[in-house]
């Protein structure tokens, strides 16, 4: 961490957003975590995200639970809501929030820690009850706040800092949450913000449950050679399927790519994902084959990357369960408890 | 691009804008610092080394280093660093101790040739050294035009005293009174070197209808200023006009309103915006109710049996050609007649060279000006030396001061028996400020604080007494809040390529999108893919050598806030904060002929 707040003046020559906002208008308070952690990385690809969307600050719930990754919706959106809630319990408080107001954007924010060990049913439950939400884990394979145990997510095989050779297997959070049925799945890696900036919009575009692993190495424990999930191993296995550009509005698809390599997809809001592919074979729309692709490659030792997966005509939780349109939080009492007279009513309905 | 040479003794010297801009180059960053420390006779000590006359320059400088303040284009004033000069001048203590003793004799005289900031500024630099050095002046005491066309209520004379006298007091022989009329005659008392720091003393003539008639009530500005610093004059008709935009128009509006002018007016030629007055100076005369009216042209003096009644204005507007010139041409509307008093024409200042002789080896060009080397400072005849406005024509006390440094090093050089046109290299120190794993030997917490107003007096009494400095100065509280506004822009960010493991962190950190990780390419290309848009190509872009990635750091030197965050939050240490000194080689420095590099 630094001692000094981040100074209040920007570069003149700043671009402001439609709502005149500069990227720094997103800031939260400056990082306490260790120089270079990946997830400050994280934290500023969120930042340019949602200055790049033009999001209103104030229709975001930034929602987390325990860790280092966790502690980062305070780096951000400085101006939004904030819910730090109990170790491995995000999912729950975010669905409950998003029950109870749909109209918001929310973020859980999570780490390898938080979801894939103490978390882990939690995870999986929101994901399969589709909660429209953008689930990021800041994944770096070691519990950096108790100095460097291996996660669930370390590989076996991959070597701790001490030397210690991991002989569990690593939980891959892609593969579940594709199992699950999330209906974005994206994995990406904080050294590459030109890949990650526009999947986390992307991904607060996306109206169904979206899922984006985020592979962050951690500079004090887990960043040496041996570990699969530092700078230099990241870099050397990254294979990245497609690029992904977000177009928002009625901006013309930019026509500097080889044609045929480029393919549109239209999400419920209208905005296009305009898809870059790198591998020619690889569909991201084709769930059964994205597992298998990245069951093979990891076989490989490589570290797919890229939008893995997206359904563009995705639900939500709240369409599954018919809810109205008005956020339940604005209901006034008439509508939320109409009376005796309805409940006999219904109460008679179910006899 | 290549990798930048951080070793070359300029790439840094430029980043410090203040001390690049700054003809005589003085540490600015550092003697803030100091200012800030409470160590004022320290800040004082650095000035006198580099500018010789802080008190005065804190006072009156033309401040080439505040437009060009890294501040000014972070928010929308630079760093008040010429009152910052004064705060140091103001509260020092005795420093007399500090200063150079007058060294044993080296058996060589030289002569300067008027009393002036360059010829003072040479003497300073030669008489430690053991030159017998004589200034020659026709006014009684020394200091030049910074005693006798800057009016007192800018700059008294006790500030003017006190520096003179630190100079004469190192055994430098002052012949007060004595204008030299011949050259020839000069040369013919075996000087071993003559320097002419004569300065630039003829006010320009103003030559329209009714000059010769009405002449007693027009007088030429800095003549007039003369008179006015000497007693020769005291009182001034009740309507007064000045003609001309410059700095020497606002000191003669503004002494007017002390001497009885109780209608003053300024009329110029061109634009007020054009105008080449200190847009602080403007300021003050606007303050002391003297309006400045613009586009207005004197064609005519009006008179009425030898007696001043007016002068007639054509009015101009400006129209600007194809190459974007500009001509002033009539607008058309009637001419207009301001009645007056007294006229005082402020402008512009000319050479004149009548004591040198055809016969004296100095050749003049066809402007009338010596032929003078821009970096030795030799005439054509090589023991004769000009610098001030005597070299180039009028420009300010710190270009004076700098002449003076450099023609001091020649004749040094010269009498040393070495090659005059061998320059060394200046020296140069970088050393990190590190202190531990966030503490820096310097603030770097960058303070908001928009610039802070120096007291004035107040105005009526200030109009009363024509000796009552108008400017207070800052008290120490003040000073160190503006002190607190300098971004240290010598303490540099240096960046370890080998080091970096390109984590970003120094991106993401950075308040002002300064840092850039990218392919390399050619600057101008390179310019269009920063993170942040790169306007100003005169700010240099410091790119490192290749990383893993076979990507390169570009870093904008531009709006740099040198807050330090790059290096705090860098994990590997491949960022530094490393503070930068340079010492410009003056006459005495200790190793003149070797040239020394960064480190």
């Amino acid at each position: 961490m630094t001692y000094i707040a981040k100074p209040k003046f920007h570069h003149p020559g700043l671009k402001k957003n439609e709502l005149g906002y500069t990227h720094r208008d997103y800031e939260g308070k400056i990082s306490t975590l260790c120089a270079g952690c990946g997830h400050d990385s994280i934290t500023a690809s969120i930042i340019e995200a949602c200055y790049e969307l033009s999001i209103e600050p104030h229709r975001v719930a930034k929602i987390s639970g325990i860790g280092c990754s966790s502690k980062t919706p305070d780096y951000f959106l400085g101006n939004s809501h904030g819910f730090n809630s109990v170790h491995g319990r995000m999912p729950s408080v975010l669905t409950g929030a998003n029950l109870a107001n749909r109209d918001l954007i929310y973020l859980g924010v999570s780490g390898d820690g938080d979801s894939a060990s103490i978390g882990f049913g939690q995870f999986a439950h929101s994901i399969r009850r589709a909660v429209n939400m953008t689930y990021i884990v800041e994944n770096n394979g070691v519990y950096g706040l108790t100095k460097g145990q291996f996660s669930a997510t370390a590989d076996r095989g991959s070597k701790s800092k001490k030397g210690v050779t991991n002989t569990d297997n690593a939980i891959d959070l892609v593969a579940i949450a594709l199992q699950l049925g999330a209906t974005f799945v994206a994995r990406s890696f904080s050294g590459d913000k030109t890949q990650l900036v526009p999947l986390i919009a992307a991904a607060i575009r996306h109206k169904g449950a979206s899922f984006i692993d985020v592979i962050s190495p951690c500079i004090a424990f887990n960043n040496h050679a041996g570990s699969t999930k530092s700078f230099d191993y990241v870099r050397e296995h990254n294979d990245a399927v497609n690029r992904l550009d977000v177009l928002v509005g009625r901006d013309p698809i930019s026509v500097d790519y080889a044609p045929g390599t480029v393919q549109v997809v239209e999400q419920h809001d209208g905005s296009r994902l305009a898809l870059r592919k790198l591998d020619a074979d690889y569909d991201p729309h084709d769930r059964l084959g994205a597992m298998t692709f990245l069951q093979k490659h990891a076989a490989k030792g490589q570290i797919v990357t890229g939008l893995l997966y997206v359904d563009p005509e995705a639900e939500d939780l709240h369409t599954h369960l018919d809810t109205v349109e008005t956020p339940l939080n604005t209901l006034d009492e008439q509508a939320l408890c109409p009376g005796s007279a309805v409940l006999d009513k219904i109460n008679a309905s179910l006899r | 691009m290549k990798p930048t040479d951080i070793s070359a003794p300029d790439y840094f010297h430029k980043v410090v804008d203040c001390q690049w801009a700054c003809p005589a180059h003085t540490p600015v960053p550092e003697y803030i610092r100091l200012i800030a420390e409470g160590r004022y006779s320290d800040a004082y000590m650095i000035n006198w080394k580099s500018n010789v006359f802080p008190g005065i320059l804190g006072r009156t400088c033309d401040r080439p280093c505040e437009p060009a303040c890294r501040r000014g284009r972070v928010e929308d004033n630079p760093v008040a660093i010429c009152r910052l000069k004064r705060v140091a001048a103001d509260f020092k203590d005795d420093i007399k101790h500090r200063l150079p003793k007058p060294g044993p004799k080296n058996g060589k005289r030289v002569a300067l040739v008027g009393g002036g900031p360059a010829s003072l500024a040479v003497a300073r630099d030669l008489a430690p050294l053991g030159y017998h050095c004589t200034v020659f002046d026709g006014d009684p005491k020394a200091g030049g035009m910074m005693r006798s066309q800057i009016p007192k209520f800018r700059l008294p004379d006790s500030v003017i005293d006190e520096e003179t006298d630190y100079i004469l007091d190192l055994g430098v022989e002052f012949k007060g009174g004595q204008r030299i009329d011949s050259l020839k005659q000069l040369l013919s008392e075996n000087y071993d070197a003559i320097f002419v720091g004569s300065g630039a003393p003829r006010g320009r003539e103003l030559d329209i209808p009714g000059r010769k008639e009405a002449a007693a009530n027009i007088h030429i500005g800095i003549e007039w200023l003369a008179n006015v610093s000497f007693g020769h004059v005291e009182k001034i008709g009740r309507r007064v006009i000045v003609l001309g935009g410059g700095n020497t128009a606002m000191d003669c509006c503004r002494t007017a309103r002390r001497l009885g002018g109780e209608s003053v007016k300024v009329v110029v030629r061109s634009g007020f915006e054009e105008m080449k007055a200190s847009p602080w100076e403007k300021e003050d005369a606007l303050h002391e109710d003297i309006p400045i009216l613009n586009y207005m042209v004197p064609v005519a003096f009006k008179h009425v049996a030898g007696k001043l009644i007016g002068v007639i204005f054509q009015k101009v507007k400006a129209e600007y050609d194809a190459k974007g010139r500009r001509n002033l041409v009539p607008s058309g509307e009637p001419d207009e007649t301001i009645p007056c008093d007294d006229v005082l024409v402020a402008v512009g200042q000319e050479n004149a060279f009548p004591w040198i002789e055809a016969d004296c080896g100095i050749e003049f060009d066809k402007w009338h000006m010596p032929k003078v080397d821009t970096k030795t400072f030799v005439s054509t005849n090589p023991k004769v030396f000009f610098g001030g406005d005597a070299a180039f024509g009028p420009k300010n006390i710190i270009w004076a001061v700098a002449h003076g440094h450099d023609a001091a090093l020649s004749i040094h050089k010269m009498l040393s028996g070495e090659d005059i046109n061998e320059r060394a290299l200046p020296e140069v120190h970088v050393s990190s400020q590190k202190m531990g794993i966030h503490e820096w030997s310097y603030d770097n917490d960058i303070s908001t604080d928009k610039r802070f107003k120096v007291p004035h007096r107040d105005k009526v009494i200030a109009l009363k007494d024509i000796r009552a400095e108008v400017e207070l100065g800052y008290d120490l509280k003040l000073a160190l809040g503006e002190a607190e506004r300098c971004l240290n822009c010598d303490v540099q960010t240096v960046f370890a390529a080998p080091l970096c493991i390109e984590c970003d962190a120094c991106v993401d950190i950075c308040p002002m999108d300064c840092i850039s990780f990218t392919e390399n390419g050619e600057e101008d290309d390179l310019r269009q893919r920063l993170k942040a848009p790169s306007p100003h190509h005169d700010q240099a872009l410091y790119v490192s050598g290749d990383l893993k990635t076979g990507r390169v750091m570009v870093k904008d030197e531009d709006v740099c806030l040198h807050c330090g965050l790059c290096a705090e939050r860098c994990p590997t240490g491949a960022w530094d904060m490393q503070k930068y000194l340079i010492d410009m080689v003056q006459a005495g420095s200790t190793c003149q002929s070797k040239a020394r590099s960064a480190a």
